[in-house]
């Protein structure tokens, strides 16, 4: 088991030095495309050199790429031109907004889709289950750019019930935090109830199961005590290896609503041409991801009493 | 959709049907899943649409004529702008109905290209295993590491935005997704009796995995595809909704909700067809593969 453990937390941290290799090699390894970036296409000539000269941009790509990987690990993230400050401050401010939003949309999202999709998979082909099974994919097809406009169009500008901007210029206002909660949980809702359908569709056929009703026990202890245990080990690492795309929605939503998040940074920092803070931001999403993926199989080994390492 | 198994063809080549009557035979079975009928229609509804467009089209789609036209309102030249206009003035039905074609053509093409590569990639770590399997893993990691929509935005900043740059950013990020698919399909099929005899034939590797392993690992594989179309297309809709998308005039669904978007709470309008549009497709696709799904559970 720690073995285990070890050898897993050593994988992520050797992905996550590869990733950052490749992201140096694709944004940092030509100076002159660099420099172009940070002083602006009017920069003269002179200037670039200073700027590469004072920046330690002459020395060879290896040692550039340890220097900046060092100073990364050591919490220097380099400056933001489009915010003219430390990168690693303002990520860090972006990414407790996005928390508050994401402490939200989970609380939302997993009492709702887990609920639903043990609903439709305790009786498979009930019309409940249809019912649930077609939200599911309506869910899935609705791209969240989709239902921002669509949520705004309704309860903005037709029903007038909220505000259809979430900048917080007043301070933190819960409701301004209704709508992007509400299209994240309908991003997600299809793909998570459907994988709890199935597993729950999975157990109830199981001989267990059986041999538990044979023995006449009531049919809600059934559920509670021999069913869920097992059908919500899948569900609980999907949500976790689902944060990878989830941030694909809060990219979305963050934009849309003109929520001060993460998500919007990293747009920002693309479409600003912002390259040092882009790094700094695609680096924590990597690990974000890296780091979801390994608990994600930590747990399910934890969970999953099939699976045991000598 | 369907892959012509020539191995069939081999055995016993006088009764084998032709592949286009063996295409026809699985497209006819469609009828046994009225989800998936269902979803085909809708898909094959914009194909039509997507073909016949300058038919179909009242106006030309990048012509501006009245601006802020609401919907139903007559053009000054006779006709009527059904679903308006958007803030330059240019009919959004026609915008719809010639959008069809950029994400018809876009989609399929980005998956086609992930599909080619993922397979190609999965066949040959499932089949030959040892160092080769272990580093196309780990370069699959690798890329699963950067979330989807940010390796976008990386590739897209990096080196521009164009229609090629969309196909390259997809079938990176999704290939290494159909490559797993197609390992797992890979390993559970190598060790067949069939794949053995090939074997002491002395057929080729290429052979063995494209003749034999492949058109029977087809199943799960085109039920991805089906879903993959359907993310493929939210991917192309949202990266024109950031503004990364296909650079103006031509249209594109994504692109014109992100052009009129600080209108939306006077011109709602503007938005809320393309974006019933994508979803209509993307409907389409996700009820297409539930049906094919259940059918080949059925087998």
């Amino acid at each position: 088991m720690i073995r285990f453990l070890g050898r897993r937390v050593v994988y992520m941290a050797a992905t996550m030095v590869v990733a950052s290799l490749v992201l140096f090699l694709l944004f940092e390894l030509d100076p002159e495309s660099v420099v172009v970036q940070v002083l602006g296409p009017y920069s003269n000539a002179d200037q670039r050199q200073l700027w590469l000269q004072k920046n330690g941009y002459f020395e060879p790509a290896y040692a550039r790429y340890l220097n900046w990987l060092v100073h990364f690990a050591a919490g220097d993230w380099g400056r933001s031109r489009i915010f003219n400050m430390p990168a690693v401050s303002i990520v860090w401010t972006r990414l407790s907004n996005t928390a508050i939003l994401g402490f939200w949309f989970f609380a939302f999202l997993i009492p709702l889709s887990l609920a639903a999709g043990v609903l439709a998979g305790m009786r498979e082909g009930s019309r409940l289950d249809r019912t649930i099974s077609a939200l599911c994919v309506a869910s899935a097809s609705l791209p969240p750019f989709a239902s921002t406009v669509l949520v705004s169009v309704l309860f903005v500008f037709t029903l007038g019930w909220l505000p259809g901007t979430s900048s917080m210029i007043d301070g933190f206002a819960y409701r301004e935090l209704v709508l992007p909660v509400l299209v994240l949980v309908v991003y997600d809702f299809g793909y998570v109830a459907r994988i709890t359908r199935a597993s729950m569709a999975d157990v109830m056929t199981t001989p267990y199961i059986r041999t538990a009703m044979l023995k006449g026990l009531p049919y809600a202890r059934v559920i509670v005590r021999h069913a869920l245990r097992n059908a919500l080990i899948a569900p609980f690492t999907v949500i976790m290896l689902h944060v990878n795309w989830l941030i694909a929605g809060v990219i979305v939503v963050e934009f849309f609503f003109a929520y001060k998040g993460f998500g919007s940074l990293i747009l920002d920092a693309s479409l600003g041409r912002d390259l040092q803070l882009l790094e700094a931001c695609t680096m924590v999403t990597v690990m974000i991801a890296v780091g979801t993926q390994t608990i994600a199989d930590i747990a399910y080994m934890y969970l999953n009493p099939r699976i045991r390492f000598k | 959709m369907d892959m012509p198994t020539q191995s069939v063809a081999l055995v016993d080549a006088a009764s084998a049907p032709s592949p286009t009557l063996r295409l026809l035979r699985s497209l006819a079975r469609l009828r046994e899943s009225p989800i998936a009928l269902v979803g085909a229609g809708i898909i094959l509804f914009w194909v039509v649409v997507a073909l016949a467009a300058p038919l179909l089209a009242p106006f030309p789609p990048n012509v501006p004529q009245v601006p802020m036209a609401k919907p139903m309102a007559p053009a000054p030249n006779g006709g009527t702008f059904w679903l308006g206009t958007d803030h330059l003035g240019r009919d959004i039905l026609s915008r719809i109905i010639f959008g069809t074609r950029t994400v018809l053509i876009y989609a399929p093409l980005a998956t086609a290209s992930a599909f080619l590569v993922g397979i190609v990639m999965g066949l040959l770590s499932g089949y030959k295993r040892g160092w080769f399997d272990e580093a196309l893993s780990r370069l699959s990691d690798l890329v699963l590491a950067f979330p989807a929509l940010v390796l976008y935005i990386i590739i897209i900043s990096k080196f521009g935005s164009s229609g090629l740059n969309i196909v390259i950013a997809v079938t990176l990020a999704s290939s290494p997704v159909v490559m797993r698919i197609t390992r797992g399909l890979v390993l559970d099929l190598r060790n067949r009796a069939y794949v053995q005899a090939a074997q002491l034939r002395g057929e080729s590797t290429w052979y063995i995995m494209l003749v034999e392993i492949l058109p029977n690992a087809r199943g799960p594989l085109i039920v991805d595809a089906c879903l993959r179309l359907g993310y493929v297309t939210i991917t192309i809709g949202t990266l024109g909704f950031l503004g990364l998308g296909l650079p103006p005039p031509d249209p594109d669904w994504g692109g014109m909700i992100n052009e009129t978007r600080q209108f939306a709470m006077v011109f709602p309008h503007m938005l809320i067809f393309p974006c019933l549009a994508i979803t209509s497709l993307v409907f389409g696709f996700n009820l297409l593969a539930d049906g094919v799904r259940e059918l080949s559970l059925k087998d």
